[in-house]
């Protein structure tokens, strides 16, 4: 407070002229964006030109088969996410054990899942039957294998327990990146040490984790369309059949791409305000929301550019 | 032990005769590095126990010991009559299971020299954790209790602030209101002003003289001389893992026997 008092009494100086300087013309910049406009407008026009036939884009846009198969892609998604993410927290608990032997178990684990192709494990739960013939869970359930597993279910199996081996590694990133401090401050309030992984270290590990899995689920989204390979069906494989049967292949590929891209951008949105959530706290401000970023951009239009981001 | 529940300013019940603290030979060391080498020494109940000494001299990790965040290698160190992190059984010494070794650590508040405030609560949400997590207490009662704690240290105004939005002096005060809450009989302060801009000491020893003259037992170890001095009712002088002296602050610090102690304080004085 007396700081500001001081400064304020201080007799303000004469302010020089602001400086009108002619800026710098970048030539070379006009030259690469003349150059970039041309071969994009170029590749635009051969997409026109190629034998494709549009309108089967927008006509097939909202058939129930695609809006079937955008549905399970989706549940698809966040059910092995979940599965994925789960089996990560445990894993990355389990492999900060002292425990030497869940410790190396969440190693192999890790290991195995990470260093083969997912579409051979999917391919590896599809044909398990070979192993075990029968499922018996003695008093609750007992089948063939064959019937037991599901073409949703080895998709799920597949594609979750992979995720989880990526999984692992972001949470345990994001555990050991919590200051020892933190530990040892809840540890002496006398809270436990499941409570302290709880209340104190893993809400701030998801600063550190929400990103890199943001990115994991909008991998997991597109790497949905290998389970076609074990007789699922979701938006790739009715895309495809739809393609077959109208004669239209190609362009369905097309409309297969337009929303697997709505999808990846809602999701990307949605973890633009996950984050934004995590932070608070740890900045002074929060980042502002895009429609924040929108409004503060129309305000500024006109000024010069340096005053804006100042 | 018993648990009461209305427990208030003064906190737990203190066992009259025994001393809070009390180490006997306690040794600590860090692979073959020997921090402390046999600590002898006692803190009186309502006591202020100031710890003063050149870095590494192994202060900061007796201090630590005293609520188990090290584990001793040798010796006995008591804590209101019982074992640290042990249970003694005829002439076999059993390690306390995690959770037991939480119960004790709820009666022995600390505070930071980094003040490891939790970032992602306020500073209210940080006061209320422990009681409503550990202890199981009401929200709104615990809120409560801690506005009550924040004013104590001057800083009822910026409950809804988080850490980030403090500055040093006021998380470590902050601080001290998350450990109050939980009514501790010891408080533990591990050169809580050694962060701070010198401007910002004065607040932060301001509410620890408050709170020795509320009758905390506390053991700080610190730089402070000046705290040390005036509030301090003994004082060790730590070096190389051993006590070289100790007695009232103003002897030791005026009239130091020894020459390490002597060769110290005119370099720090």
């Amino acid at each position: 407070m007396t700081d500001n008092e001081k400064t304020a009494g201080a007799a303000p100086a004469a302010r020089p002229e602001a400086i009108k300087a002619i800026p710098v013309r970048h030539y070379g910049r006009y030259v690469t964006a003349v150059v970039a406009i041309a071969i994009l407008v170029a590749i635009i026009y051969a997409f026109g030109q190629g034998k494709i036939n549009w309108h089967a884009v927008p006509e097939y846009f909202f058939d129930h088969r695609i809006m079937t198969g955008v549905g399970k892609t989706l549940l698809l998604t966040v059910l092995s996410m979940l599965i994925g993410i789960v089996g990560g927290i445990v894993l990355a608990i389990m492999r900060l054990s002292r425990n030497p032997v869940t410790s190396s178990i969440a190693w192999f684990y890790i290991w195995f899942f990470r260093g083969t192709p997912v579409l051979v494990q999917l391919f590896l739960w599809f044909n398990l039957g070979l192993v075990f013939e029968y499922i018996n869970l003695m008093p609750f359930y007992k089948d063939y294998w064959s019937n037991f597993m599901t073409p949703l279910l080895t998709a799920l199996l597949g594609l979750g327990l992979n995720e989880a081996a990526y999984m692992a590694e972001i949470c345990r990133a994001g555990l050991l990146a919590v200051d020892e401090g933190q530990t040892e401050a809840a540890h002496a309030l006398g809270m436990s040490h499941a409570r302290t992984l709880r209340r104190v270290i893993i809400p701030q590990a998801m600063r550190v984790i929400v990103p890199p899995t943001g990115n994991e689920v909008i991998n997991m989204l597109k790497t949905t369309s290998l389970v076609a390979a074990v007789q699922y069906p979701e938006l790739f494989r009715y895309a495809q059949d739809i393609g077959q049967n109208s004669g239209a292949p190609v362009e369905m590929y097309f409309l297969a791409a337009a929303w697997y891209l709505i999808m990846t951008s809602i999701l990307s949105v949605g973890q633009y305000y996950i984050e934004r959530y995590y932070a608070r706290g740890s900045s002074r401000s929060l980042p502002p929301t895009p429609w924040q970023k929108v409004k503060a951009n129309m305000f500024s239009l006109g000024r010069p550019k340096g005053a804006v981001s100042a | 032990m018993s648990d009461e529940l209305n427990k208030t300013e003064s906190a737990a019940p203190v066992k009259s005769g025994v001393p809070m603290v009390r180490a006997q030979g306690v040794h600590k060391s860090f692979g073959h590095v020997e921090v402390l080498k046999g600590i002898d020494l006692e803190v009186k109940p309502g006591e202020v126990f100031c710890l003063i000494g050149p870095s590494g001299s192994g202060k900061s990790t007796f201090l630590r010991c005293i609520n188990h965040l090290e584990k001793i290698n040798a010796g006995r160190l008591y804590v209101d009559g019982e074992l640290v992190g042990y249970r003694q059984q005829g002439d076999k010494v059993y390690e306390l299971r995690d959770r037991e070794v939480a119960m004790k650590r709820r009666d022995i508040g600390m505070v930071f020299q980094r003040f490891n405030l939790f970032p992602h609560m306020t500073a209210v949400e940080n006061v209320m954790e422990a009681p409503v997590q550990v202890k199981g207490a009401g929200k709104a009662q615990a809120k409560e209790r801690a506005m009550q704690l924040l004013e104590r240290v001057g800083l009822a105004d910026r409950a809804g602030h988080y850490p980030s939005q403090l500055s040093g002096g006021q998380q470590q005060r902050v601080a001290i209101a998350r450990a109050l809450a939980m009514d501790p009989k010891l408080m533990l302060f591990d050169e809580p002003t050694s962060a701070l801009d010198p401007e910002l000491v004065g607040d932060v020893l301001d509410v620890m003289r408050d709170l020795a003259e509320s009758g905390m037992t506390m053991v700080v170890v610190t730089h402070e001389m000046g705290f040390a001095r005036e509030v301090g009712d003994s004082l060790v002088f730590m070096d190389e893992g051993v006590v070289v002296e100790s007695g009232h602050p103003r002897d030791v610090l005026t009239n130091p026997q020894h020459e390490r102690t002597q060769s110290f304080l005119s370099k720090v004085l």
